[in-house]
Order: structure tokens, then sequence, then C-alpha cells
């Protein structure tokens, strides 16, 4: 029987990634993935008819554009669209809105606070510098601290000298920058409210966390360090949903000769004499594979994969132990026409933005102070956009298809699992907030999904419904994660590699951790990586 | 939510809010704001050659950037200077509250007098240029290329002072060159000949008043005059009219940037970069290090930087120099590199022209010390001069000369002459 050079076990962003530059390498690879899509959580589908839904991940910066090239994204249909903005609706019938224009941006801020609009350079001087920082350790493997091999300690170094090229003010930011609250943060710079809650969103996205919780700044820095064909920190929509990432890289693997089977579902990674041979499906069938590589994540690789008995005590427990912590949701939502905001100028640009109903830090942290007592957020924080205001593929005109985030949603409610009726409570929720600030919104819906963590790991696969694979705080990133000593894509089982979100640089549709990963087997394969574009200068 | 307990406003009122919201939120429609001068130079504006300044539109040309050039130089030339910031700082502390903020000695600063200044952060690094007028003892106005209201609210904790940015309230004229102060006086400015280089006062117009000072960015003959806003276009109707026989002619950007380089004036962020927008660490800059150390005033108290700046001097830490340089033939070295021995690359040079006046190629560079400073000999600039899609280039010559590049005595002679 065949045995494949490698097999991936899903086809989300990260295995579709790591696949297509196993197979770019010589390498004869198969996808298995058990939905009858590929795409994971970047996916498109028509939930009902004339809609295609983003029904998970919704927006796009973070995907590295050394992979979009290398992998001709572009050639296979890949557009990211930018849009301008966003803003914070108020209580009290006002919004504060973000513009791309520097002036406007601050004249809009000055709205609210002179002081704060012109705060704003100094914040954005010092979060570019951190990006700075960060951004060139995205595409390379995280040294081993523990080890003496010579490419750990020469990337030790790279790390050191990195950190040593800081001033001693840029040094203590740093550390700090790694380890406080959004909220301390921000309050470093802004006074004002409303200005601090519209920053502050991205420090909790996708976190089991508040705004008031150490470690949140730095979730910031993981949202600030995408761009858009170059726009630096800009967002956009994928044409045609977010499936049209992994669209596009399951045709650029296909064209280049790899095979993909979906609707077939792993039930355990292969392992023999300590090392993986392949995988059993669900239905019984044996596939045979020199090497697995596992984009699910790693709670769900080794925990429910892989026979604990195959894995090392400690590395067990730290897995167990590795957050990956549901803490939110997703609405999204067919409409008949564009909802109306009353408080946006009709022509304004923000309709084509991420809109957010939180204007106060309390709020925020209110919102997770339900999540912490086992509830979902009576008055939650939303992420919504409708990008059919931009790409008109998604549904026919004048219709739109909106996608809210939701935020916070607990991986169980009050201690038991979701049910139907927990997820049509935590739906009104949604709508209720939305209705407030749009006067017949209710009646513009055609149809709904709701996703509870419940329904994203049913699906996805996700632990906990969380988006990220586990929690960015400084404790599970670099060399440890997901855990101390296996933080370069190989795990206590020869042969079986990880490739998705739970390993650095971490969460978000950015491909990285498929590209590190890739690069590690061939490296293990003494392949060339001659085809992988080295990370763009940071100058 | 418990609302009964509020009192509500009246319909009017609430009204008469909802409008007022919807005016200050509708500026997105227009990313690049009119000066209170727009009419004016819109009907002027014959290149329609506009840039962006601090988000107004503002002229690089308004018809002929050589011939305005050469207006400023033998005639006047009208320059709209409303998008510089502007900040309005009073009270009893003021001038204490300043001379802890900025470099100079503040408390030399008269009533009626002007100073050109800058301020440094804690570590020393220059956040700003700009000028400071003192209107009376306790009210001062600090103007700058840069916003900085966060910097100076939380500098003035501590004093009994008021900080209000008013860049959008008070318009603002610069009227420069040799007929600049006929054209003042013929406008009806009396006792505007009293006016000596840095004196500032005020004179009537329209209802109000007009604060005229003795100053400009052209090492020319010249005035600035900040007005507010509403009586901007009266001020400006008034000098033009007055000025229609001594050849006064508005000028953009361009021009304005010519005279500039032959005075030998740098300009924030393009010939350093400001500490509040600088990303990379090495880009920060001390006073000495740009050319401004002589505003250092270690005698009197503590100022922002201070300990940074004695410790740089007293540890040789200062890194660069800010030069002027006059290089051989006449092709502008403009962000040419500048190379000791013709091989060692040891600065860079951020303006350059031409000088029409000094009739010499000249430019302002920063070099990395000890070049440009205790080594000045041997110095060369490559300019890579695009010439139909070639680059003709060129190794020149570069001598170290002291700044300003030419100096009119009209700038300075009292009573001003009548050109």
């Amino acid at each position: 029987m065949k045995a494949w050079d490698a097999i991936i076990i899903g086809g989300g962003h990260n295995g579709l990634v790591n696949a297509c530059y196993l197979q770019r390498a010589g390498l004869d690879v198969l996808v298995v993935e058990k939905n009858d899509w590929v795409g994971g959580a970047a996916t498109s589908r028509e939930l009902t008819p004339g809609f295609l839904y983003s029904n998970c991940s919704y927006v796009c910066s973070l995907f590295r554009p050394e992979i979009m090239r290398d992998l001709e994204l572009p050639r296979f249909g890949l557009q990211v669209i930018s849009y301008e903005g966003g803003a914070v609706f108020t209580r009290d019938g006002n919004y504060l809105a973000n513009y791309r224009d520097h002036d406007a941006h601050r004249r809009e801020f000055a709205r609210f606070s002179k002081r704060d609009a012109e705060a704003y350079d100094r914040y954005s001087r010092d979060v570019t510098r951190q990006c700075r920082f960060i951004q060139p350790l995205l595409m390379r493997t995280a040294p081993d601290p523990t080890s003496f091999r010579p490419r750990d300690i020469g990337e030790l170094l790279y790390l050191g000298k990195k950190f040593a090229g800081l001033s001693a003010e840029e040094m203590a930011l740093t550390l700090r920058f790694w380890t406080m609250s959004i909220s301390e943060f921000l309050d470093e710079y802004f006074e004002t409210d409303v200005i601090k809650a519209n920053f502050a969103l991205s420090g909790i996205i996708g976190t089991a966390l508040g705004p008031m919780s150490p470690g949140t700044a730095y979730v910031l820095l993981h949202h600030y360090m995408g761009e858009v064909d170059g726009s630096v920190g800009a967002w956009g929509y994928a044409r045609g949903g977010m499936g049209a990432v992994t669209k596009a890289l399951a045709a650029s693997f296909k064209a280049s000769g790899g095979a993909i089977r979906t609707g077939a579902e792993v039930d355990h990674v292969l392992v023999s004499k300590g090392k993986a041979k392949g995988v059993v499906l669900a239905g019984g069938e044996e596939v045979y594979g020199k090497l697995v590589v596992s984009n699910a994540d790693v709670k769900r690789t080794f925990l429910k994969l892989v026979e604990e008995k195959e894995l090392p005590d400690i590395f067990l427990r730290r897995v167990k132990n590795f957050k990956i912590r549901g803490s939110s949701g997703k609405v999204n939502i067919a409409l008949d026409s564009l909802p109306e905001f009353p408080a946006l100028p009709k022509d304004s640009p923000v309709y084509r933005g991420d809109m957010h109903f939180t204007d106060s830090m309390e709020r925020m942290e209110r919102a997770y102070d339900d999540w912490k007592a086992g509830r979902w957020s009576a008055d939650p924080f939303l992420d919504m956009v409708i990008p059919t205001t931009l790409d008109p593929t998604m549904a026919s005109p004048g219709k739109h298809f909106m996608s809210c985030f939701v935020q916070y949603a607990p991986p169980k409610v009050s201690g038991h699992d979701w049910t139907d009726a927990d997820r049509d409570g935590f739906a009104e929720s949604v709508v209720a907030q939305i209705s407030e600030y749009s006067p017949g919104f209710r009646d513009r819906i055609v149809h709904m999904e709701v996703r509870t963590p419940r329904e994203i790991e049913a699906e996805v696969g996700l632990t906990e419904g969380n988006i990220f694979q586990g929690e960015l705080t400084f404790d599970q990133l670099l060399f440890n994660r997901p855990v101390p000593g296996y933080a370069q894509y190989r795990s206590p089982v020869g042969g079986l590699y990880m490739c998705g979100s739970s390993t650095h640089p971490g969460g978000g549709v950015m491909g990285a951790p498929g590209r590190n990963a890739a690069a590690e087997i061939l490296r293990d394969l003494a392949k060339s990586t001659s085809h992988m574009s080295p990370a763009h200068d940071v100058i | 939510m418990a609302q009964a307990t509020h009192k509500k406003p009246s319909a009017a009122k609430t009204n008469s809010i909802a409008l007022a919201r919807t005016a200050a939120q509708s500026h997105f429609r227009t990313l690049r704001l009119g000066t209170p001068f727009q009419p004016r130079l819109d009907a002027l504006a014959r290149t329609q050659d506009w840039y962006n300044w601090a988000g107004y539109r503002a002229p690089h040309s308004l018809w002929d950037e050589e011939l305005e050039y050469f207006a400023i130089r033998s005639q006047a030339g009208l320059f709209d200077i409303s998008p510089m910031t502007k900040y309005r700082i009073e009270g009893p502390d003021a001038e204490a509250f300043l001379d802890r903020v900025t470099l100079r000695d503040v408390t030399k600063l008269k009533p009626g007098r002007v100073h050109y200044t800058a301020w440094c952060d804690d570590e020393g690094f220059v956040l700003d240029d700009g000028t400071l007028f003192r209107l009376s003892s306790t009210h001062l106005r600090l103007c700058s290329q840069e916003r900085h209201l966060p910097w100076l609210l939380d500098s003035a904790i501590g004093f009994e002072v008021t900080i209000e940015e008013e860049t959008e309230a008070v318009a603002g004229l610069a009227l420069q060159g040799p007929t600049s102060f006929a054209v003042l006086r013929d406008a009806g400015f009396a006792g505007v000949d009293k006016l000596k280089v840095f004196d500032l006062a005020e004179f009537p117009h329209d209802g109000g008043t007009v604060t005229i000072s003795r100053t400009g960015f052209t090492g020319d003959l010249g005035y600035e005059l900040f007005v507010p806003a509403e009586k901007a276009l009266s001020l400006w109707d008034r000098l033009m009219t007055a000025g229609e026989l001594r050849g006064i002619r508005a000028i953009g950007y361009t021009a304005l940037n010519r005279a500039r380089l032959e005075a030998g004036l740098i300009v924030a962020n393009a010939d350093f970069t400001t500490a509040e927008h600088a990303i990379r660490a090495d880009r920060l800059r001390m006073p000495d290090e740009i050319g401004l150390g002589f505003m250092i005033d270690l005698a009197k108290g503590h100022f922002n930087g201070r300990r940074a700046i004695v410790e740089a001097r007293a540890k040789r830490k200062l890194r660069y120099v800010l030069v002027g340089l006059e290089i051989e033939g006449n092709i502008p070295a403009e962000h040419a590199i500048v190379y000791h021995k013709k091989h060692q690359e040891v600065g860079l040079v951020s303006a350059a022209i031409w000088s029409p006046m000094a009739k010499r190629n000249i430019a302002i560079a920063s070099l990395a010390r000890p070049y440009g400073d205790t080594m000045v000999e041997d110095l060369w600039v490559e300019i890579y001069a695009m010439r139909e899609l070639q680059y003709q280039k060129l190794m020149k010559r570069a001598k170290v000369v002291a700044r300003p590049f030419i100096k009119l005595d009209r700038r300075t002679a009292n009573p001003p002459a009548d050109f």
C-alpha cells in the first residue's frame, strides 16, 4: 500500500501552507480534512441561498506576504481589499471613527479630546517600535534556550542582539509591554474612555482575558503586525470571503501535484515504536505516511489523536495545562438590505469598516466578568463588519452579509454544556445590542448562523472554539509555545510535527506556523528550502 | 436605565447639540482643510499645485515658483502660515513653565519680543523647534511644526498656567522681502517702523487687532502677522491693496523653502527627525547635534532634557553635527551622501539648492562626528543627477561653511529701508 511522504491532518490555512511548501519541495503530500470542504476557520460557505458566509475568521491582514508570493496566491485567485477604519458607537448617539488619513484621524479624536488627538503620534511611534522588534521573529523558528546546538545558540544570539539593540528605555518598555494589561498601557497615552476602548479591542480579541488582565498589551501588538499589500497595519476583506485564502492555497497545492481528501476525519495517528506511520480515519481506513503533520491544535493533537502512552508525562501535563480557553463566538447574519445606523452620516466610510458598541473600558471588563462567572456577556463586545459593502461577490446587489465576532462566550455555561436554548440566548444578546443602534435591524434579517464555542469546536475542531489555538500571552509565546522544549514544530513522537496556530508565532490567518514547520521538516529531511522566501527585511 | 431622575433638556437645546455634533463629524468629507485665506489662495492658484501641510491644503506654488522666489528677494512675498501649530500659553506661571520646557532663558524674553527656541524630551532629544512670542508678561504663543499638547500639558503639572491649542482660531501670514516694510506702512500700520528684529506689537485692524512681529523664515527684511481667523480675509485684502505698487505677490512653499535654505534655517522632519516621530532610536538628535546648541542656557535652572544634555557634552556622547556645505559646481546635491576622501560615508545632505543670492551651490547636511566637527577637510558629496533617464554621477568637493549662507543688511537695518 502507498505510503505518502507526508500526511497533513487538517486543511486549515496553516495545514495548507505547510502542504504547499512540502509538495513544492518534491514531497508527495496528502491533506486529510474531516469536513467536506477545506479551510478550517478560514472558509466561505453558502449557508443560505445567495449569501456567502465568512463564518469563522472574517478579516485579513496578518497573512504573510512572503507566503502569498511563494505560493503564488494572487495567481490562484486571492485578492484582499483593504477597508477604511471603523468606529465605536457611543451610548449617547455619537461615535468615534478611525480614519486612515492621519489628519482626519486626529480631527476625529479631537472631537472627544484635543489632548488625546495629539497623543496618537507618540502612541503610534511606541507601538510601531515594538512591532519592528517582534515582526522579524514571526518567520523564524524560535530558539530552544535549553539546547546547545549551534543553530539554537545562533538564534538566541540573534534575539539577544536585537534586544541589546534597543535603548535602555525601549528595553524597559518592551518588557513592560509584553507583560502589562492593555488598559494600563493605554492609560499612559490617553485619558478619554472611548478612545481607550477603541484601541483596547485589539488587546482582547480571541483571548480569555479582560482589558485589565496582564498580558493583553501583547495581544494588541499581534494585531498590529499585519498589512494589506504593503500598507502596514491595514486590514481588509478577502474577495469572496475568508475562504478565498484557503481556496487559493488549495488550488496552489493541487497545481503543484498535491492531493486533498475531504470528508476524511482522522481518528488517531498510527504510532509504532515511537514513530508516526500514518493516520487511521474514522471509518477505520489506514493511510500510511513517512511523516505526519498536525494542523489541529496541540490539545486536540496530543489528547485526542495520539495515545497517552506514547507521550512523556511532563509533556502531557503541559499540553493539558496549555491555555486554549473558549472566549468568543460568532453570529453571522444575512440581511436583505443594508442596516442603518442613525448616528453615522449616510456617506460615512465606517459602514465599510469594523464597528463596535463597547464605548468604555469598564463595559469591556464587565463583559469579561460575565465570562468568569460562566455566562456569556449580557452586554457583549462585538467586532462587526459588513464585507459586502466592498465585496460584491458575497451577496446579490443590495443584500448584505454581516459578520459579528462576539466576546465573551464561555466554554461551558454555568458549568454545563451549551444547549440550543443557551445558543439562542447568546444570539439574542447580539441582535439586541445591534438593534439599540440600528432601528429596524431585526426586520432585515434573512438568516442567521450562531456559533458558540460548542459549534466552533464541533465544526472546525478548535478546542473550546479558541480562535488562536491557544492564548497569546507571553508565557505561551516564542520558545514556550506550545510546550517548552517542543517549540520547534517537532513532538515527542518521531515523525509527528505540529503546524497549527498552537505553535510559534501563534494565531490569526498568518500562515507563519505552517511555513516555519515546513522549513523544520525539510531541514530534517535534508531537503532544500530555496523555494521559501526569507522574511522581508524590516529596515 | 434610571432616566427619570435626569431632567430632560429642551427639544431646541437637544437639536442644537445634535447639529453641532453633526457639523463636527463632517470633517471626513474634506481631508485637506482650507485655511482662513483659502478663498484668496484659490483665486490665485493658477498651478493648482497643492501639498498637505499638517492637514491643510497648502500651495507648493501659485503661479511660478521661480518668480515667487524672486518676489521674496526683490519685492514682497505673502505666504500663508496658518497651518503652523499654535499654542496659547497663559497664566502667572507661563514664563516659569516655558523656561522649564524650552532650552532658552525665557526670563530674558521681554513682553513684545520673540525668540527662536527648541524643546527636548527627558533624554535631551529634540521634540521640535519653533518660535515663542511674548505677547504680555503672562501670555505667550508657541508656534511649531509638530503637535505637542500632551507634552505641554504633562509638563505643566505644578504650574499655574493654561495651555490651549489655537491653530484653527488664529490665522497667520508671513510678509517677506525688501518692500515688506513699505507695504505695511502704506497699509496704515502706524508705528510699524519702530519694530526691530524680533520685536512684536499689536496694531488695530478691522475692529480688532493684528499682532505684527519683525520675524520670518527667509533671512530677509520681513514680518509675520497673526489675526483672529474671522479677520483673515480683510487683512489679506488690506495688504494686497497697499502692496500693489510694491510688487506684493502671494507665494507657495517651494519659493519659501529656497529662501530659508539661503538663510541657513532648518525644518523639523526635513533636516532632522523629531523625537516623537523617530521610530529608529539612532535617528534621535540632541540640540548640539542639529546646530541648536547655542540655545542651551545652562545658567538658568532645570529644563527638560538638561541632565542628559550636560552628560552628553561632558562624556562626548554627541554623535552628529549639522553643518552648512558649499559644494563645487552648480548641481544641487539634494539627499546626496557625504564622503570623506571620496569613499568613507560620513553623512547625508538634507536640503540643497543652487543659491541665486549667494551664487553658490549650498546645502545643509548631517555628518557623523568628528567629520564636520573637527575633521572638515577632504569632504565630498556624490550627486546622482537624473538627466533624461540616466544618472550623471558626480563626485564634488564640499566645504563646511558658516550659516547663514547669505547675510542681508536690510534684514536688520533700523529704521527699515523704504524700497
